[in-house]
């Protein structure tokens, strides 16, 4: 296929001629976003540094459209790919622009020389991603998140077909880590670039990304879409994830439940209870929650957090199991917990709940926790 | 957008000006004190003098001696050195991406300055003389080992400071070496050789001048057309790799060059301190930016400037007894280099 910028084919990486991870089988099209993820030490640097020639390809081969990475020269690669490194580099009295201009170090003659074209291309560079602004600021004296948007520019003015980060987003808060992955998406799609990079935060990877590699052992663990990835037991077995678990609808990660006995019986639908399972949670006090809808958001919060969820099939009347289960936890529960329940045609029951708790004194309302 | 590239636009403008002032300054002080070098000695000669010597080559014959065949050559070399070696001082710099990395401090200058003594003892005991070229190859030859020692450490330890220690006694151990065989060859040819090798630009004749100018020219040149590479290269390894500089041939012409230069220094003047580290870092303030293209031919111009000056002050502060180079530039130099790590250490909190 013609859109077809970046492929591997039996690639094998790793460090010192000894291989790390072997049969790389890779693809990524114009405009698509290819993530890495995996645990620290998984090889996703190696991929990456192997792809840009920092470290030597040890089989298989690499190719940027249809040339060999191995067969063009380190010039003519500059012209097809341009990197954001982890690595933090300290310039010495240089202003932003003069960081983003050097993205131009491919195309200028000899002596580097910038042409009126040059300077217009990192203008527009600086402008795309909202740092213009900054280009007399010397690179030293502007926060993470401003650094990482010059070093974008830069690499946006060095004109790629394909564009490597190495976990772009480790020194940035959420917010900065937010605003540079969709600046990123954007870029991607206006400009027909194929970005390959590494992500920590698997959640938003799964937002950001079309392509996942999962990388884990000696070959990749799972390549595909991130639907086809973002599997509560994919992500489970990838970072050997014990205490706490991983929700693949939401890509929230939520810490390890507290098991035992319910002491506590939380009665909410319609997200009302998440607030309260969270607090429990951290003071680990294991709870019941109920009497949920299959298809409640409070119910699948709950499974990852709650000792027990009393369940109902979704726009049915509540079943007979679930209300009987739920007037014995009544009985067994130290607290029963009204989080805010609405109560409708298809959960009457509930209010024979309400009643059942009131009677034992132990029912109290959210707001009272 | 306009306005933006409007203010941008000004703000080049005044780059630009402060560039051309600093080049414009240079300039005058090497005119400034190349007269001032001329005029000032144990036989004053007036500046009117100095143009009718220089530029019509008549006056009173023992001036014209002492200008043509004492004063210009040693102002020439004290120049064309003290640049080669603040340019050799950038190459190091940029290389390990430290600033206060310089052929005195790692060792380099003393390493030359060993094999150049051994040399010399050498030819004076066997040949009767030796050629400045002999004296320069073996100053690359001293350069090398001492440079490639330096490598080996730091392909061992990525610590810089570890680096500098490690340096430092190089040049220590290579001093010894040197002053332990300068004190026992105590032929009288070799007497010369302890004010050689405590640094000095005394007793230059115009072979010298030639041929330090071509080496220098040679290597000046060079080291201006890298200018690309070295600027993808501030921004470290990776990077540049990655705008297609190719990292080991680079680095190998850096290493040759650096050597190159401060061999030339230390075979006709001795090892000369803290030029290579002080005149790179005051010449990057004032321009107040490292781009090489602009640094590079001021850093040479501040070397000359810096050690004709030095040179000046060496020559005439407690005349008719001469200083030794070092000793001025290193008075001069070290409280710029402690200045900067000062301000360096403050930049980090």
């Amino acid at each position: 296929m013609s859109d077809l910028i970046f492929r591997t084919k039996g690639l094998t990486v790793g460090y010192n001629g000894k291989p790390l991870i072997r049969d790389i089988e890779i693809e990524v099209k114009a405009g698509e976003i290819l993530t890495l993820i995996g645990p620290n030490g998984s090889g996703k640097s190696t991929i990456l540094k192997s792809v840009t020639r920092q470290l030597k390809i040890l089989g298989g081969a690499v190719y940027i459209g249809e040339k060999d990475l191995m067969q063009i020269s380190l010039k003519e690669l500059a012209k097809q790919m341009s990197v954001v490194l982890t690595e933090r580099m300290k310039p010495e009295l240089m202003t932003c622009r003069d960081i983003v201009a050097t993205g131009r170090h491919p195309y200028t003659g000899n002596l580097g020389l910038l042409s009126e074209e040059d300077e217009q291309i990192v203008d527009e560079s600086m402008e795309s991603v909202h740092v213009l602004d900054l280009q007399n600021r010397d690179f030293n004296a502007i926060s993470d998140g401003q650094r990482q948007r010059v070093l974008l520019a830069r690499a946006i003015c060095q004109k790629p077909s394909v564009l490597i980060l190495d976990e772009p987003t480790s020194f940035l808060d959420i917010r900065h880590k937010l605003e540079l992955l969709s600046l990123l998406r954007d870029l991607t799609r206006q400009r027909g670039i194929a970005v390959i990079m590494s992500l920590h935060e698997i959640d938003l990877a799964q937002k950001i990304s079309d392509k996942v590699i999962c990388i884990k052992g000696e070959t990749l663990a799972r390549y595909g879409t991130p639907a086809e990835v973002f599997r509560e037991d994919v992500i489970r077995d990838l970072y050997e994830i014990e205490t706490g678990s991983y929700d693949p609808l939401f890509g929230s990660i939520e810490l390890e439940k507290p098991e035992g006995e319910p002491k506590v019986f939380v009665l909410s639908n319609g997200g009302s209870g998440i607030p309260v399972y969270r607090s429990l949670q951290k003071d680990a006090i294991p709870f019941a929650a109920g009497i949920l809808a299959e298809n409640d958001i409070d119910c699948s919060v709950a499974e990852k957090l709650a000792a027990e969820v009393v369940k109902t099939p979704a726009f049915e009347t509540i079943s007979r199991e679930a209300a009987d289960r739920a007037l014995q936890l009544v009985q067994s529960c130290e607290t029963v917990i009204d989080a805010g329940l609405t109560i409708g045609e298809t959960n009457q029951v509930l209010k024979t709940v309400l009643q059942e708790a009131e009677r034992f004194g132990k029912l109290k309302k959210a707001a009272e926790q | 957008m306009d306005n933006k590239q409007t203010t941008e636009r000004i703000d080049l403008r005044k780059r630009r000006l402060r560039y051309e002032g600093v080049f414009a300054l240079l300039i005058i002080a090497v005119c400034v004190i190349t007269v001032l070098n001329i005029n000032i000695g144990s036989v004053p000669i007036s500046v009117k003098e100095i143009a009718r010597i220089i530029f019509l080559r008549e006056g009173d014959p023992t001036q014209m001696k002492i200008v043509w065949n004492i004063r210009l050559p040693r102002i020439i070399t004290a120049a064309v050195l003290g640049g080669g070696l603040s340019l050799s001082g950038f190459l190091l710099q940029t290389f390990f991406s430290n600033p206060i990395a310089g052929p005195f401090v790692l060792g380099i200058s003393s390493g030359a300055k060993l094999i150049v003594a051994l040399t010399m003892i050498y030819f004076l005991q066997y040949v009767g003389q030796v050629s400045s070229l002999t004296l320069v190859v073996a100053a690359f030859a001293g350069s090398m080992i001492s440079t490639g020692f330096i490598l080996a450490v730091s392909s061992k330890l990525r610590n810089m400071s570890a680096l500098l220690v490690a340096g430092i006694m190089i040049g220590y151990i290579c001093s010894a070496i040197t002053d332990f065989v300068v004190t026992f060859a105590q032929e009288s040819d070799i007497v010369n050789l302890h004010n050689w090798s405590l640094g000095s630009f005394s007793g230059m004749d115009w072979g010298n001048v030639k041929m330090a100018c071509i080496l220098v020219g040679i290597a000046g040149v060079l080291t201006f057309l890298l200018s690309k590479p070295i600027g993808a290269y501030q921004l470290g390894e990776n990077y540049a790799r990655s705008m297609g500089v190719n990292i080991k041939l680079f680095r190998t012409a850096l290493i040759l060059l650096s050597s190159v230069l401060s061999a030339t220094v230390t075979a006709f003047a001795g090892p000369i301190s803290f030029v290579g580290i002080a005149v790179p870092h005051l010449v990057k303030r004032c321009l107040n930016t490292s781009k090489p293209i602009v640094v590079i031919p001021a850093c040479f111009l501040g070397g000359a400037v810096f050690c004709m000056f030095c040179d000046l002050v060496a020559r005439t502060m407690f005349a008719p007894s001469e200083l030794n180079i070092s000793t001025v530039t290193s008075i001069l130099g070290a409280p710029v280099v402690i200045a900067m790590m000062i301000k360096r250490q403050k930049e980090k909190q």
